[in-house]
């Protein structure tokens, strides 16, 4: 009896082990619509009030999946024609520490689908909704704003080490092994 | 830091020969020799005695001490007669007045001087200024802001550059980023006419100086990173219409060849190469933008342009020799019928835009007195072409290359390296020069005391890779993955004198950062430069020795000019600010650690942010 409950708990620990990160290939698409107010400033007269979050948001932000698609498309709508590989070029760096429009998912959703006044295009009926919170995704992740196991790395065929948001820790950024 | 030194005039060969070694009757011909150098050298304002080359004097007339257009003049020798200012003494030089241009980005233009004034443009938004030189300090005289289109600045390839405007008829012409020509009354600042040219939604700009000729504004577009179809107009100074409009890709009725057009070599001669030489359709999204400079030749009547590189920098896309992109038109200014055209690059795989200033100058070549246009080209060569025929005379490289293997004389074609053409999915290391060229938009000067062209340019090399890419209007369209890094020798830029009868270099200048200033040269034999550091620089125009240097406030990307001013006097000006392609990485604050950003360039750039920072500013020097 031991050895075969000892088996069976090993086989339900493997199969645990086994639960694949959700891959929402067709997600509802009317499940938040990325219309909300998004807020370009944190100077609110009379109080900062909450921010309206889109709950499509955090199902994006940490999805190795989306992530992954979102880096794909960052090369097909020609996002890195102008931002590079994160570095930045005709439009400004993605990959340092200043947010020029806000930080958050819903902020860079709204730069992608509105564009901003200083050049950024609006992708607006030009993107699917979801593949402009994928891009979303994926321009946060290029500054290490997501998780290391998530996050897909740069393409290593231009640099021979590992891309910076895949590094250990902030202490290492900007310093070329 | 000189490579070599060659003496430059034959009056300092005469003052080396040892007398001992010199026989009586070789003595009387050596007295005539000096007699000739000594008013040379003692009245150096004078007009020399019928130098061996010298720019058409249609095209460049005598100098009246003004600056009227960002070349000097139609000739493009950017070569003042001023003497004021010498060898001897410009190491006394001090700063007569400065001014802030209250923007912070690259500065390329060239100052104007009409008259008792300054005229300034600055990089986006484009604001003109007119400062009173006959007043202490050069105050404001008038302030025009064109307001352009904030969202033009998503389309600019390479920093929000103006590298100028144009003065003619009691009228200052301008672009304006967002494709605006605009003509203001040059005493009161008052628009005359504004001519809207440019469509920013298909990713056009404008970037470039215009120049007048005949009653005509010539303008081209920026955007061949962008899929745009490169064109110049001519417009007329009068009202704004558009005369003429030539498309450098399609059709010959729309690139304007018609029964006039002769060109020298066979690959260029066929119907509608601006067709046939792309894959279907492709031709329209082309390239081969008109950015650089144009060059006038009043006893032939034509115009010298040249043309852009193909989009997408992709060749997978667009196999084909991909007419008339990357090589140089001669075109009737009245009509803009082509006359001839050169392809300096076909099938360009590097982004070599051919689009560089091209010195106008009547010299004897090989014994026969030939009309010559001179061309630092982006792909490497020092070109000598007859202007009147398109015919390649020489094409020597005047820096590092590796990306081909030299020019065919016979045919007129460049002669590809086969182990470093570029495509989809393909790492291709250690190409010579770079996507910015051996030498880019930045021009030179000649001076016809010396005979030699001074040339500011890079010494840079990148790995490439071919990478998908979409086309979607107003957005990049280059695919390719660039990294670039320092030539050989490690200093990422040079100043290099060219003697151009000799088919060499007379000296050559090491720099740490690419040299993006132009150039400006002479009587006094003082040649001015500046460096991305913030250094302007005055060196020997016969040595390369270096005279006098000054540290502006930030790096310089400018067209050095000078003028006489209002008490007489000869002044210098510049304008400092770090930008432009090169300078990026400042003025857009990229990030170094993204090898590819900035097309590549902020690799090469890395330690930029540490030697200087954005800036805008007039510099003007005077003698004490």
């Amino acid at each position: 009896m031991r050895p075969i409950a000892a088996m069976l708990l090993l086989a339900i620990l493997a199969l645990a082990a086994c639960q694949r990160e959700e891959r929402d290939t067709r997600p509802q698409s009317a499940l938040g619509s990325g219309e909300q107010p998004t807020p370009v400033t944190t100077l609110e007269p009379g109080g900062q009030r909450p921010s309206p979050t889109d709950n499509k948001a955090a199902s994006f932000e940490a999805n190795a999946f989306h992530l992954s698609e979102g880096k794909r498309l960052f090369g097909w709508f020609n996002c890195s024609g102008c931002h590079a590989n994160g570095g930045g070029g005709m439009g400004p760096a993605l990959m340092d520490e200043k947010w020029i429009y806000g930080s958050s998912m819903e902020s860079i959703h709204a730069t992608i689908r509105d564009g901003r006044p200083n050049g950024m295009p609006s992708f607006r009926d030009k993107i699917p909704d979801d593949q402009i919170w994928e891009l979303a995704a994926f321009v946060r992740s290029l500054s290490g704003n997501a998780p290391s196991s998530a996050a897909p790395s740069r393409n290593d065929d231009m640099m021979a080490h590992p891309s910076e948001n895949r590094m250990p820790d902030a202490a290492t950024l900007g310093k070329s092994p | 830091m000189k490579q070599a030194t060659q003496p430059a005039a034959f009056c300092i060969d005469v003052a080396r020969i040892d007398p001992p070694a010199v026989s009586r009757k070789h003595l009387g011909v050596l007295a005539a020799m000096l007699l000739v150098c000594i008013p040379l050298l003692t009245a150096a304002s004078e007009t020399p005695p019928s130098p061996a080359i010298s720019p058409p004097a249609a095209a460049a007339p005598p100098d009246d001490g003004q600056w009227t257009m960002p070349a000097k003049n139609y000739a493009s020798t950017r070569y003042s007669e001023l003497a004021e200012i010498n060898e001897a003494n410009v190491k006394n030089l001090q700063v007569a007045f400065t001014f802030s241009t209250g923007v912070n980005k690259g500065q390329e233009a060239a100052p104007l001087v009409i008259g008792n004034t300054m005229y300034i443009v600055t990089p986006f938004p484009n604001i003109v200024y007119a400062l009173d030189l006959s007043k202490p300090g050069a105050p404001i005289k008038w302030k025009y802001e064109p307001n352009p289109e904030p969202a033009a600045q998503g389309v600019a390839c390479c920093d929000v550059v103006n590298r100028g405007a144009a003065f003619a008829d009691g009228r200052i012409f301008f672009n304006t980023l967002d494709g605006h020509t605009i003509a203001l009354d040059a005493n009161s600042g008052q628009p005359i006419w504004n001519a809207h040219i440019g469509n920013i939604n298909i990713g056009e700009t404008i970037t470039m100086a215009p120049l007048v000729v005949k009653g005509k504004v010539l303008v081209g577009n920026s955007g061949g990173e962008m899929g745009v179809r490169g064109w110049v107009k001519a417009l007329d100074a009068g009202d704004g219409h558009v005369v003429w409009t030539a498309y450098n890709t399609g059709p010959d009725k729309d690139v304007l060849i018609g029964p006039d057009f002769k060109p020298h070599y066979d690959m260029d001669k066929g119907k509608d190469l601006g067709v046939t030489t792309w894959p279907p359709e492709a031709w329209k999204i082309g390239g081969g933008n008109m950015w650089g400079w144009i060059s006038y030749d009043p006893d032939l009547n034509l115009i010298f342009h040249g043309t852009g590189n193909p989009g997408p920098w992709n060749p997978d896309l667009r196999p084909g020799d991909n007419k008339w992109t990357s090589g140089i038109f001669a075109r009737n200014p009245d009509t803009g019928a082509a006359k001839w055209f050169y392809q300096w690059t076909p099938h360009d795989l590097h982004d070599y835009d051919g689009i560089n200033e091209q010195v106008l100058l009547d010299m004897n070549w090989q014994g026969k007195p030939r009309k010559v246009l001179v061309r630092p080209e982006r792909n490497g060569y020092l070109y000598v072409l007859d202007r009147t025929t398109g015919e390649v005379l020489s094409a020597k490289p005047y820096g590092p290359v590796n990306s081909s293997k030299g020019v065919d004389l016979k045919t007129g074609r460049l002669i590809e390296n086969p182990d470093k053409l570029t495509g989809t999915g393909k790492v291709v290391r250690d190409i010579c020069p770079t996507a910015s060229g051996l030498k880019d938009w930045q021009p030179s000067a000649f001076s016809p005391k010396t005979g030699l062209l001074y040339i500011p340019h890079n010494n840079l090399c990148m790995d490439e890779e071919g990478v998908e890419v979409n086309y979607i209007a107003g957005t990049p369209y280059v695919g390719m993955n660039v990294r670039m890094i320092p030539g050989p020798g490690g200093n990422r830029g040079a100043f290099t004198a060219w003697d151009i009868a000799a088919e060499k270099p007379a000296w050559s200048l090491k720099e740490n950062f690419p040299v993006w200033s132009g150039a400006v040269v002479t009587a006094g034999d003082v040649v001015f430069y500046g460096t991305m550091e913030g250094w302007f620089k005055a060196v020997s125009a016969k040595t390369g020795d270096l005279l006098w240097q000054f540290k502006t406030s930030s790096g310089i990307i400018g067209q050095p000019i000078t003028y006489r001013g209002p008490d007489g006097r000869q002044y210098v000006a510049v304008l400092s600010g770090v930008g432009g392609w090169a300078g990026a990485i400042v003025s857009g604050d990229l990030d170094p650690r993204d090898a590819t950003a900035a097309l590549g360039f902020v690799n090469a750039m890395k330690d930029l942010k540490n030697a200087t920072t954005a800036g805008g500013t007039l510099y003007v020097f005077r003698l004490p």
